[in-house]
């Protein structure tokens, strides 16, 4: 018990857990939606276009999660506006804009090589930085994200399963699209703090893609996933202070270990299952 | 009184080149008509036209007599080509059909009571209640096209609108997917769908409406179905016999006759083959 609680006597735990629980499930529920649309890549390349937008907002003195924020945005925007409207594939797009973005970061440090360090955490992760504003502003990025999610949680399973049928029945497609990139762009900045630039597109994908091995409901997967993203990340936050190795590495390791066990179960399953059917036929 | 849906003179291309030219169609309440034609004769384009889905590039669309719009539209129950729909997706049959209520006002995140009450009773109305729980992948083909018939009818629909409803499926089940739609239209609902099965659609449908490119003809079989209209339409020889009272159309092989491709029997022994 004294394992579990010690840490807490520190602050910087206490804010830390706090904020990985509440991104462990911000990830979880939207990287559902990400995984289903087979939109696995866009986690990785819109986490490098934030950190673009990360460095020129400290170039410009804007607030960290305005400026980061907005760039995140209209780059997803303009992500789906080259899908739709040109014959460019979403790799294709996501790999030209989020790397330019990332790339504009990347010039401005070399650039201003006075602020290379700061930028160590924002790549991969690191809980000493959380502080008690962090918390409030991830808190309240995760209940507004929830909230649109709850809200729409039939316009956009409609639309991940189908968007042309969806857009038949009347669903506004496009604002539904436009959304889910605000919300994937907030969830995103939300978790750079504890995840790091090169870490979030695991958090997105892994907790998803453990849920669909587990259940083939999409009610089920949304709860699962939101639940795996809260534990693996609680559990990642232990060993990173046990351990003393950065928070993103050790919570995406706890992930991948527990989806290399769920595939296992799964294909154990399977291979039961078939043997059954050969049995009685 | 106004058909349910017109087309006058419809033209839809990308770029300069035309999908559609000068299209008129009338489609009345109570209809069940079948768009026929070859592979790139513009018959999804079509659809997609009558979904709102694409704009036509000259022409008009009239529902009910007023230019189709957003806000003047007719509420459409689509069902897509099954070899559209991600099979590997998690739905279940109840969730999927939950989808066709899109419209009602529940902000929820999931069934009301009256939603699953509705849901069960489109359910049995098509005979495959006891799937509800069941994962669309793990359906036959015919169970498959019914759950995709039950979203779209739960929308209310005044027009069905079906892309190769019969496409994959063996002859038994298309005839039974058939039937099924034809007794759909006995209570009410107005059809269109498009095929490449002409027999069935000779056998089944009271409209069917030729399509390349442009409307070659359309009307009932037994006045549409012609040699030289089909021939124009396929672009080929096409033959059509009555048998029974029943028509069978065929596209002449060509180039090579049926014997050319049995090989010769050996005497005594086994066909043999090239291998």
């Amino acid at each position: 018990m004294d394992i579990l609680l010690e840490p807490f006597q520190f602050e910087f735990f206490r804010n830390g857990v706090t904020v990985s629980l509440l991104v462990g499930a911000l990830c979880g529920l939207i990287g559902v939606y990400i995984v289903l649309r087979g939109m696995s890549y866009i986690g990785h390349g819109l986490s490098h276009a934030i950190f673009g937008g990360a460095v020129v907002s400290f170039v410009m003195a804007w607030n960290f999660y305005i400026g980061a924020g907005v760039w995140g945005f209209l780059a997803a925007l303009l992500i789906n506006q080259t899908v739709r409207r040109t014959r460019i594939s979403a790799d294709a797009a996501i790999g030209v804009i989020t790397t330019a973005s990332f790339a504009v970061g990347v010039a401005l440090i070399s650039r201003y090589r006075r602020f290379t360090r700061s930028f160590d955490a924002a790549l991969f992760g690191n809980i000493l930085g959380v502080t008690v504003q962090d918390v409030w502003v991830v808190a309240a990025v995760t209940l507004i994200v929830m909230l649109i999610i709850f809200l729409m949680y039939k316009q956009l399973l409609f639309t991940t399963f189908n968007a042309e049928v969806a857009q038949v029945y009347g669903v506004k497609t496009e604002w539904v699209d436009t959304l889910f990139s605000l919300a994937l762009a907030a969830a995103l900045i939300a978790s750079m703090q504890i995840l790091g630039v090169t870490l979030i597109a695991a958090a997105l994908v892994i907790p998803a893609i453990t849920a669909r091995l587990m259940t083939d409901s999409f009610n089920r997967m949304v709860i699962l996933s939101t639940m795996i993203g809260m534990i693996t990340n609680l559990i990642g936050m232990y060993l990173s202070y046990y351990i003393d190795v950065a928070s993103g590495a050790t919570i995406v390791l706890v992930q991948a270990m527990v989806f290399g066990v769920s595939l296992l179960v799964s294909l154990v399953q399977k291979r039961a299952a078939r043997r059954l059917a050969h049995t009685h036929i | 009184m106004d058909p349910l849906l017109e087309l006058r003179k419809v033209t839809f291309g990308y770029g300069a080149t035309p999908i559609l030219e000068d299209i008129n169609i009338h489609l009345h309440h109570g209809q069940f008509a079948a768009l026929v034609g070859p592979s790139g004769a513009g018959k999804t384009t079509l659809l997609k036209l009558i979904l709102g889905t694409l704009q036509p590039t000259h022409g008009e669309i009239y529902t009910h007599g007023e230019l189709l719009r957003n806000g003047h539209a007719p509420r459409v129950g689509y069902v897509p080509q099954l070899e559209t729909v991600d099979w590997n997706f998690p739905v279940t049959v109840e969730q999927t059909v939950w989808m066709g209520q899109i419209g009602n006002k529940n902000l929820l995140p999931w069934m009301s009571a009256k939603e699953r009450r509705q849901v069960q009773a489109m359910l049995e109305r098509l005979g495959i209640a006891e799937l509800a729980q069941r994962h669309i992948r793990d359906l036959s083909g015919g169970q498959q096209q019914r759950v995709f018939l039950a979203r779209a009818l739960i929308s209310k629909p005044d027009l069905l609108v079906l892309d190769e409803p019969t496409v994959g499926l063996d002859i038994q089940t298309a005839e039974m997917i058939l039937v099924l739609l034809a007794e759909l239209n006995r209570q009410g609902v107005t059809l269109l769908m498009t095929t490449h099965d002409l027999n069935a659609a000779a056998a089944h449908l009271p409209w069917v409406i030729c399509l390349n490119q442009k409307v070659i003809a359309q009307g009932a079989p037994e006045a549409v179905f012609t040699e030289k209209v089909l021939s124009e339409t396929y672009r080929g020889d096409m033959m059509v016999f009555v048998h029974n009272g029943m028509m069978f159309i065929q596209q002449k092989p060509h180039g090579h006759g049926y014997k050319d491709l049995v090989p010769e029997p050996v005497p005594g022994g086994m066909p043999h083959t090239n291998s």
